[in-house]
């Protein structure tokens, strides 16, 4: 048996993969518009979307617009997508993200089609969601995504989306 | 058709989420509405190209579809959105004004379904196109 590497110090992988995931979602402007944050747990990813005005739809209600809720799943899909992509060149140290300007950033997964089921009414408080990739081909991509706000168990909305994955980074060896 | 507008006005303007988008109303009567989002920087989901964030569309699409129920002779008042599906079809070209406009094409007494089309200055190729379900309020 070959003697094992020292493993990295945790505060190394941590700052390494925070920073990674902030470089990815800040550089987007719709992101930031929305004031939609991620959380991490390992390779974990949950969407946060925390309440403001602005995102409500029927102020009678009052109710989230069918519309923030939409971006928020699609946005957490891609973010998830796009994360577990470059998981492997990140934590291999091939792609350093941080401080990389977003036209140095790898390109994002396109969306071919999204749909979303409106399971209940969005209330006016902070909405949380997580993406599952059910398929991660080379080219193509199938990914759901749960939306809930006080329980875990019951979603308020659920998506489903298909996605066209970026062409491979030619310097992904470099 | 001078008081379809100012209805449609008064619709987008009680929507926070439309203000904040950047939404103008166009028309909306008898289950058709047609909806316009001007481009604007912060809808941008790819800052290297400038192109619009396909949850920007999303949300345009939403709140025009909803405006085609609404506005259905048939529909008692509001809406609520069963599901929506999207299909991107390209890239909205960045600087652009984006224009849907939805028909609800059938109602029933509980649903209203509905398509709505999105498009760029090439009004030839459509960006994107939905379809949806939305609830229906009886009429009293």
């Amino acid at each position: 048996m070959s003697p094992r590497s020292k493993p990295e110090p945790v505060q190394v992988i941590k700052q390494r993969r925070d920073g990674a995931l902030r470089a990815l979602a800040n550089a987007v402007p719709y992101i930031r518009f929305l004031g939609i944050e991620f959380e991490r747990r390992g390779d974990e990813l949950t969407g946060i979307m925390p309440f403001k005005q602005e995102l409500i739809g029927n102020p009678l209600l009052p109710a989230l617009h069918g519309g923030s809720t939409a971006a928020f799943l699609e946005i957490t899909a891609v973010i998830t997508l796009n994360w577990s992509y470059l998981w492997d060149d990140l934590e291999a140290g091939r792609l350093n993200l941080e401080g990389l300007p977003p036209e140095a950033l790898p390109r994002l997964p396109k969306t071919v089609d999204f749909t979303v089921d409106y399971l209940r009414t969005g209330l006016p408080r902070d909405a949380y969601a997580r993406a599952r990739i059910t398929r991660a081909g080379r080219r193509y991509a199938s990914v759901q995504v749960e939306a809930w706000q006080d329980n875990r168990e019951r979603l308020y909305a659920q998506a489903m989306g298909h996605f066209v994955m970026p062409a491979p980074r030619d310097n992904a060896d470099g | 058709m001078a008081d379809m507008t100012a209805l449609a006005r008064q619709f987008i303007q009680a929507l926070p989420h439309s203000v904040m988008l950047g939404m103008q109303p166009q028309e909306m009567g008898e289950g058709v509405a047609s909806i316009s989002m001007p481009y604007k920087d912060e809808l941008v989901g790819d800052p290297v190209t400038g192109v619009i964030h396909g949850g920007a569309v999303s949300a345009l699409m939403d709140t025009c579809c909803g405006a085609a129920v609404m506005c259905h002779p048939e529909n008692g008042g509001g809406t609520a959105t069963i599901d929506l599906r999207i299909d991107y079809m390209r890239a909205a070209t960045p600087g652009q004004t984006i224009v849907a406009r939805a028909t609800c094409y059938h109602i029933t007494r509980s649903v209203a379904f509905v398509r709505a089309v999105a498009m760029d200055d090439d009004t030839e190729n459509p960006v994107a196109t939905a379809t949806g379900a939305f609830t229906v309020e009886a009429k009293r």
